[in-house]
């Protein structure tokens, strides 16, 4: 019944009612925050990196509609236990897939949930240009061979 | 507590009593009202009955003043359209406030691509329309005056009366959009001095698929429809006769109970906001308080630091149906153009949600909803950034700014 006569998908509907990694985090190492309150949508995303570069936790908090606090507690899961470079990878698709699907009018959500996540990781590479600059080589490495 | 509906403004269910009317129009005379047989003529005088039944709910002269149309916006349509193409060789200027249903703003936009032109009367914060500033609009091209009479948003009252006598004075058309306050607040055509004035049956315990069009004797208006000549070449097609024979019994029901009804939900709907003020910081009330000026049915509030769609999913998923103005909860992604024209600040217009109470609400009910609304902006708050920025000093509320 609550497929049936609900606005969103099982899925969304559940990370709207039981969102992952919502709040904040103690020392984050990387903080991003995306949109606007006039807009209707505003992500704050909390990335915490360890020196492995890899993200051992992630939380969010969402002024916004169903599908926008869906697609950050999505994103959050999506990027946990990922490695920075694995991270810059997320798109806004990734969020959309894993949901199963959003409405039309709603893709916005999961792009503005791909923007936090980048602008959390380009937050953390800021305060460690060491970390920066080990990313931009594997970068330019990996570049000729695609 | 089960299940609490607040959107009757957006419908109503069919009393009992109505479906039964009804029913025997479906199964047994299903006779189109314009044929000459036995069946026929039996359709006929079910909607002269009916029509009958809404001009005197209205104070209208004449049975014959009344249009049956598919539903309100149609009437709405047929009334502003009808009226700027009966009217066009006189002049070609429209005037209408800046929050009238859409099935009024953009019938009129659709006009202005046609060569009409219009002048949208601002409101102040309110939603209410000075009178005063539809006529300093009058220009010698002025042919229709179009407004409504309560706010189908914010549930504003306006000052139609005195809008009447204006149009009156200056021998221009006034059609009236009472879609929202039909069976609610009292309609006599005579005092009200209009000349064109839409309802809605299925917002008053009737049934959807039918609109009614009042039409004063000395109104010009020209069918928006073509095609045979039902509804004395108003409004062609075939009558849905189920339909208008339930909206007559409704309108003549809801005009019996009108004052019962009315001091019931007036009651609710006080209740309702002095709870939710009570007991949740940082929320407004958009349009007038509770009273005389006020729609008895519509609340309509916006909570500050959260957004209106997630707030309409958590009361959904509380059992209790409500509405929503954010852009968030509109297919176009626009908020509602009627926060906009109140001046209302662009967050709180997304914190918007629309509360409609109906004739069988209980004092149970909204005491319910007034716990769990509570609950849930407390855990939308304790999600969102922007609540924690407030918290920390970092930005301002809109509704209690600090001096």
């Amino acid at each position: 019944m609550a497929e049936e006569y609900s606005l969103y998908n099982p899925t969304v509907m559940d990370h709207f009612l039981n969102p992952r990694n919502m709040g904040d985090l103690e020392d984050a190492d990387g903080i991003g925050e995306v949109g606007a309150a006039a807009c209707g949508d505003i992500m704050k995303i909390s990335l915490k990196i360890g020196n492995d570069g890899r993200i051992s936790d992630a939380r969010f908090k969402t002024f916004g509609c169903g599908s926008a606090i869906a697609s950050s507690s999505m994103a959050t899961e999506l990027v946990k236990g990922k490695t920075i470079e694995e991270a810059m990878q997320l798109s806004n698709k990734n969020v959309v897939d894993a949901l199963g699907g959003l409405p039309p009018v709603k893709i916005h959500c999961s792009v503005l949930a791909e923007e936090a996540i980048k602008a959390a990781l380009d937050d953390y590479l800021k305060r460690h240009p060491e970390m920066a600059a080990r990313v931009a080589a594997a970068k330019a490495q990996k570049q000729p061979n695609e | 507590m089960n299940k609490v509906y607040l959107d009757y403004q957006s419908s109503t269910p069919v009393l009992p009593e109505v479906l039964e009317a009804m029913l025997p129009w479906f199964r047994d005379y299903y006779g189109n009202a314009s044929a000459l047989h036995e069946l026929g003529i039996r359709s006929k005088k079910a909607l002269t009955r009916a029509r009958e039944q809404f001009a005197t709910a209205i104070h209208a002269a004449e049975p014959e003043e009344i249009i049956f149309t598919s539903c309100g916006t149609e009437a709405n349509n047929l009334g502003v359209k009808g009226s700027a193409y009966a009217l066009q060789s006189k002049g070609k200027h429209i005037i209408l406030s800046t929050a009238e249903h859409p099935s009024v703003e953009n019938s009129v936009a659709f006009l202005e691509k046609q060569g009409f032109t219009a002048t949208r009367v601002p409101v102040d914060r309110q939603g209410r329309i000075d009178p005063a500033a539809i006529e300093a609009a009058i220009t010698p091209e002025t042919i229709l005056i179009a407004t409504h009479y309560a706010n189908h948003d914010i549930g504003t009252i306006q000052p139609i009366e005195l809008i009447g006598e204006i149009a009156e004075r200056h021998k221009i058309q006034f059609f009236v959009d009472a879609a929202f306050s039909a069976g609610w607040l009292p309609i006599d055509v005579t005092r009200l001095r209009t000349g064109l004035i839409s309802l809605s049956p299925h917002r008053f315990y009737g049934p959807k698929g039918v609109g009614v069009l009042y039409k004063n004797r000395k109104a010009r208006l020209l069918s928006i429809i073509s095609g045979g000549i039902q509804e004395g070449n108003r409004r062609s097609g075939t009558e849905n006769v189920p339909a208008i024979v339930g909206a007559g019994l409704a309108m003549e029901i809801a005009e019996t109970e009108r004052e019962k009804r009315v001091a019931h939900v007036s009651a609710l709907q006080k209740r309702l906001w002095e709870g939710l003020s009570a007991h949740i910081p940082y929320i407004c009330l958009n349009g007038p308080l509770p009273g005389d000026g006020r729609h008895p049915c519509n609340l309509n509030i916006s909570t500050e630091f959260i957004e209106g769609e997630g707030q309409l999913l958590l009361c959904n998923a509380a059992g209790i149906a409500v509405a929503s103005g954010s852009s968030c909860s509109s297919k176009n992604l626009k908020a509602s153009p009627v926060l906009s024209a109140i001046g209302q600040a662009l967050t709180l217009m997304q914190g918007n949600l629309i509360f409609s109470l109906g004739k069988d609400n209980t004092e149970e009910e909204i005491d319910y909803v007034i716990s769990s609304f509570t609950k849930i902006v407390e855990r939308l708050r304790g999600m969102s950034p922007v609540w924690d920025a407030f918290q920390k000093g970092q930005v301002q509320s809109v509704i209690a700014p600090a001096k």
